[in-house]
């Protein structure tokens, strides 16, 4: 090295696997000129369990409650995304009154995922109080999982060929007491964060991602959506119904962390909207398709895609015609997502790294199955 | 206006008027758990337990193994010997092991009798493994969770 001794040295800085703000076991290498970064590297594989080769050892009906753990925090999400793809290898459809509760438990998810990114995003950026207050509703969104299926957060919802669990009494009202509640507490967010000047400086023009590099990325999800692509697999691809319910997709235009905030703020509107329509036409009838006991589906692959709260959850199902699938992949949002870290980290400085990962919106649950 | 609000911080105490105003004690949501119990929902699913026929105090389980066949984890045990008088099969060992649960509820589905299943107590500490895994005695008088005052 020449050079006098003001000149400064690269730094090669390991950020985690035990950070608070890499929200789990996230290693991200950085390499450093002084405060800017040079380039970053994720090491992941931390919280890997072997998901998918679980699979292989457990028949169809066995493998729902691993789903759950994989996105930790949209558990309903991961069991619906399972449930429809094991239902298309077995060519039945889940009943209307099915497939209504199942739009509403997975909305209230989106929400109660959403608070969860916004109360830690915030933590993050240094704002306290917003913490408490999402969790604070995200508590009440989990009651009503409770009193559904009895779980909190790894709920196993759903069976495969539509619901094992009644609803109870009760849970129309509680559901809409829920929804006019929640839409005041959005404006108490707005409130705490969107104007506050610490919020918008730290956020405003951090991690731009264009569209462009969206989608060579394959990043679904609020992400795209942030960046001006109108993109909702509920819309393109509509499934469990979907397609009855009158709904907005948010975008923006700059693709910044701000925006991805405002997106996801909005979609929790959205979500509202929904589960405001489903919860007021619940038709009767079965809540469960004829499914055969031993669920035996004919040999065949299948691939069915489903919006999860952060972005396009996908199962890719091989099945032998015997009782264990052959082979399970998952495509996880969080894990895709989180290639564009490196892009978006670039040139960027360390604190604002945490913003990053953090308007990623990652569980490395997901990420490292 | 928006300069003028800007100068005085007025974005600031927007927000602290909120985070002031949910500190009224109305507006406290902590549960003090130990010493007030706290009330989960009716379809929990916590301990397992076996139930027992209340008029004779024999078990309801007839040793379907169905629970055992159904567990994704196989940490139900269950033998039986076969009574040669009722030519039915009866309970001797009932294992579950604790340790190894998530609480998915698949057994308490798959028994035709509705002899296993899954409470609302939620107190399952032991200071061992070995006391995570719950005889047939353990799963018929459930948990005794120590209390502290």
């Amino acid at each position: 090295m020449t050079g006098t001794f003001l000149d400064t040295n690269e730094l090669v800085l390991n950020m985690g696997p035990q950070h608070p703000s890499t929200h789990g076991v996230l290693r991200v290498v950085l390499k450093l000129d002084g405060e800017r970064v040079l380039s970053s590297d994720c090491v992941i594989g931390y919280l890997h369990r072997g998901v998918e080769k679980i699979a292989e050892h457990r028949t169809y009906a066995m493998f729902a409650p691993y789903v759950d753990r994989m996105d930790y925090l949209s558990a309903v999400s991961n069991g619906l995304g399972y449930c429809l793809a094991v239902e298309k290898l077995l060519n039945v459809e889940a009943p209307p009154r099915a497939q209504a509760v199942r739009v509403i438990l997975v909305e209230l998810n989106r929400i109660a995922s959403h608070l969860f990114w916004l109360g830690t995003h915030a933590l993050d950026i240094g704002a306290m109080a917003p913490l408490f207050f999402t969790l604070r509703e995200r508590e009440e969104v989990l009651k009503i999982f409770e009193n559904y299926c009895g779980a909190r957060i790894t709920t196993h919802a759903f069976r495969i060929g539509g619901l094992y669990y009644e609803l109870y009494e009760g849970f129309e009202a509680e559901i809409s007491a829920f929804c006019e509640m929640f839409q005041g507490r959005l404006d108490e967010y707005e409130k705490l964060l969107t104007e506050n000047r610490i919020w918008v400086n730290r956020l405003k023009g951090v991690g731009i991602l264009t569209a462009e590099q969206c989608k060579d990325l394959g990043v679904t999800g609020p992400m795209l959506r942030a960046s001006g692509v109108k993109w909702d697999l509920r819309k393109a691809q509509p499934y469990s119904g979907y397609e009855q319910y009158d709904f907005d997709i948010p975008t923006r235009e700059t693709g910044d962390t701000y925006d991805r905030y405002l997106v996801r703020l909005e979609e929790m509107r959205q979500s509202v909207r929904i589960i405001q329509q489903a919860v007021k036409k619940i038709p009767a009838g079965p809540a469960m398709a004829k499914v055969p006991k031993v669920i035996k589906p004919p040999a065949g692959e299948v691939y069915v895609s489903i919006e999860a709260p952060k972005g396009e959850l996908g199962y890719f199902i091989v099945s032998d015609g015997t009782i264990h699938p052959y082979r399970i992949h998952v495509r996880p949002p969080s894990f895709v997502n989180l290639q564009a870290l490196s892009i978006m980290a670039k040139g960027a400085l360390v604190a604002d790294v945490v913003a990053i990962i953090g308007t990623i919106d990652i569980v490395l649950g997901e990420v490292d199955r | 206006m928006k300069l003028l609000k800007k100068l005085l911080f007025g974005d600031l105490f927007d927000g602290m008027k909120i985070t002031f105003r949910s500190q009224a004690p109305k507006h406290i949501y902590t549960e003090q758990y130990p010493s007030e119990h706290p009330k989960v929902s009716e379809r929990f699913r916590g301990a397992p337990r076996l139930n027992i026929n209340p008029e004779n105090g024999e078990t309801l389980c007839i040793s379907c193994d169905l629970c055992a066949i159904v567990c994704p984890e196989n940490l139900i045990k269950v033998t039986s010997v076969r009574n040669p008088a009722t030519r039915r099969k009866d309970l001797t060992q009932f294992t579950y092991d604790l340790s190894r649960c998530m609480f998915c509820g698949l057994c308490e589905d798959a028994c035709p009798v509705d002899a296993l299943e899954l409470t609302q107590d939620f107190e399952l500490a032991s200071y061992s493994r070995h006391g995570l895994i719950w005889d047939r005695q353990m799963l018929e008088e459930g948990p005794h969770p120590q209390r502290y005052k």
